[in-house]
């Protein structure tokens, strides 16, 4: 066995032909469906905002137009590509690559199944388990900055230039709320494998929703990833990287034909990645109730249901953060770096210092009804702290220049 | 062991590569680019070390965030877009080769007294070394006073810099 490959039993016995066959199709078919959800996800969103908003939405390329944005692609693909005389050449062109590459990468460490058989073989429905597990996701999703603050530069233009700073401004403030967020279920879980984090959350009944999975003992962090994961996708409310009012459509203003649509593909598929790392962490991945009238080891049981519970899942968070899209108005500048730094942050903290004590009272048996009270009243008497120091509205505030 | 040879040697090419492009790009965020390539080479020699946990902190932090606030500083101050060629070039060649190579010899001699004729065989039972869980536990029980003193003098740099922004 090779630990360092991580938990993934089918590297246990030793690397041969079979076990990279059998990577290579796992990796084609990661690859290939996230395409394919991504593909109608677009048609899901503009299909359902339009409902909301008494239209028909796509309907011409296909039956309910759900091939609107394979034409969509399609035409992109052939259309010219123009870079502006300023532009700087080689970074221009690698910036869309730095935005799609993680964004595949990120969804590799999310489980999407349970144990199969294949080829006398036993492995996830994972394409990798890595031992830092939850820390690749935010390690992608901070090299997938470079892709949007790239472009930005290196298009030789203002607005461009303007949406990147903001961009990164942004993704920086919210990747550090998004990471103390899932300390909280680290805190739980003890382990960063996303393997074990699923392992831990398994199904045992229609009590183990409330029981097993992390949204309920971690709902502090659950709000908080949510928010920022939202901020992080660049997803409205928060899409002030591309505020079209403001900046003529941001860090991709330059951008034409394929290279403009990849940057797209990248912001739609790290919505649907932070989804299934929200499934992931909290809502209990694969987990879900078996058929019970089949054997617990036969093929429906042990491949379909595992991904039809993640998928239902899944669509439950996408349609939600459809239902954000279509509902909520765009922030404020100040509004959002106020929301980050001022409360996200600190409450994060907070919360992961209350899971803190009430994990480790519960491993050394203490009192739950002391521990529990004594972590949030240390915690209330720093928020006041914090709260005194915050200047208060209306109050002349020292100016920063 | 030689397949550890083979790629520590194309991994330190590489990375001696960036690093003279780091020194050598006309353009500041090209140089900054050419970090990133340095930066994810150490990281890969830490995975040759089996210090997995290492390697991706220092992707998550180096590459993630400080050469992220490099470009963004970069942005803000209205850096030129493009430079002249030898715009960026200081004239002190000398005077730096001299430094590079008192600091090579000083690396290279302490680096030899303390480590010279170790040789290290890897087991997988040192994968375990390297996991998040053991470093955790060596940081905050051995290593605990001095992650402290890391962290006031990062929290003293922290107010230094607001009382610097500050305008009295």
């Amino acid at each position: 066995m090779i630990p360092i490959l991580g938990a993934d039993p089918l590297f246990r016995d030793g690397i041969d032909g079979t076990v990279v066959l059998i990577v290579i199709v796992k990796t084609i078919i990661v690859f290939t469906v996230l395409l394919v959800a991504v593909m109608f996800y677009v048609w899901f969103m503009r299909k359902v905002i339009a409902d909301m908003q008494n239209r028909i939405g796509p309907q011409r390329a296909g039956p309910f137009g759900v091939l609107q944005t394979l034409a969509d692609g399609i035409k992109l693909f052939f259309k010219e590509q123009s870079s502006p005389e300023c532009a700087d050449p080689p970074v221009f062109r690698l910036a869309p690559y730095l935005a799609i590459i993680p964004a595949f990468m990120a969804f590799a460490i999310v489980p999407i199944g349970g144990l199969v058989p294949v080829a006398g073989r036993q492995t996830y429905l994972q394409l990798a388990d890595p031992g830092v597990g939850v820390l690749w996701l935010l390690m992608m999703s901070g090299i997938g900055l470079y892709g949007v603050m790239l472009a930005g530069w290196a298009s030789g233009s203002k607005y461009p230039l303007l949406g990147s700073v903001r961009a990164s401004a942004q993704l920086l403030s919210y990747e550090a709320a998004l990471g103390l967020a899932v300390v909280g279920v680290l805190v739980h879980s003890g382990s960063l494998s996303t393997r074990t984090i699923v392992d831990q959350q398994a199904w045992t009944g229609i009590g183990s929703i409330v029981s097993q999975w992390y949204w309920l003992p971690a709902i502090g962090a659950f709000v908080i990833f949510c928010i920022s994961a939202i901020a992080e996708t660049n997803h409205p409310p928060f899409d002030l990287v591309e505020a079209e009012q403001e900046l003529v459509g941001g860090f991709h203003t330059e951008y034409t034909g394929i290279r403009f649509a990849i940057f797209f593909l990248a912001e739609f598929m790290n919505v649907i990645t932070m989804s299934a790392i929200a499934v992931t962490l909290f809502l209990g991945g694969p987990a879900g109730p078996a058929l019970g009238f089949l054997a617990a080891d036969s093929w429906v049981n042990v491949w379909v249901m595992p991904v039809f519970w993640f998928t239902v899942k899944l669509l439950v968070l996408l349609y939600a953060t459809v239902w954000i899209r279509a509902t909520l108005p765009r922030l404020r500048y100040d509004q959002l770096m106020a929301l980050g730094w001022k409360y996200l942050i600190e409450l994060a903290f907070l919360w992961a210092m209350i899971s803190g004590v009430v994990v480790v009272g519960a491993r050394e048996g203490w009192n739950r009804w002391v521990t529990v009270p004594a972590a949030v009243a240390g915690a209330g008497i720093v928020l006041a702290v914090l709260w005194a120091c915050l200047p208060r509205r209306g109050e002349p505030v020292e100016e920063i220049r | 062991m030689w397949e550890q040879q083979v790629a520590f040697w194309v991994i330190a090419v590489a990375m001696a590569g960036a690093a003279i492009g780091v020194v050598r790009a006309n353009n500041v965020v090209h140089a900054a680019l050419f970090l990133i390539v340095v930066f994810a080479g150490s990281a890969a020699q830490y995975i040759l070390l089996l210090a997995e946990f290492v390697a991706w902190v220092q992707v998550l932090i180096y590459i993630g965030a400080i050469i992220v606030l490099f470009l963004f500083g970069v942005m803000l101050t209205r850096a030129p877009m493009r430079e002249e060629r030898g715009k960026l070039d200081n004239s002190q060649r000398l005077a730096s080769a001299v430094v590079a190579l008192f600091l090579f010899g000083v690396l290279a001699v302490f680096l030899i007294d303390a480590f010279g004729g170790t040789e290290l065989r890897f087991r997988d039972s040192m994968v375990e070394v390297g996991s998040a869980a053991s470093v955790g536990d060596s940081i905050f029980r051995q290593f605990v006073i001095p992650f402290e003193v890391v962290s006031m003098l990062l929290l003293a740099a922290l107010v230094g810099a607001v009382a610097l922004a500050r305008r009295d």
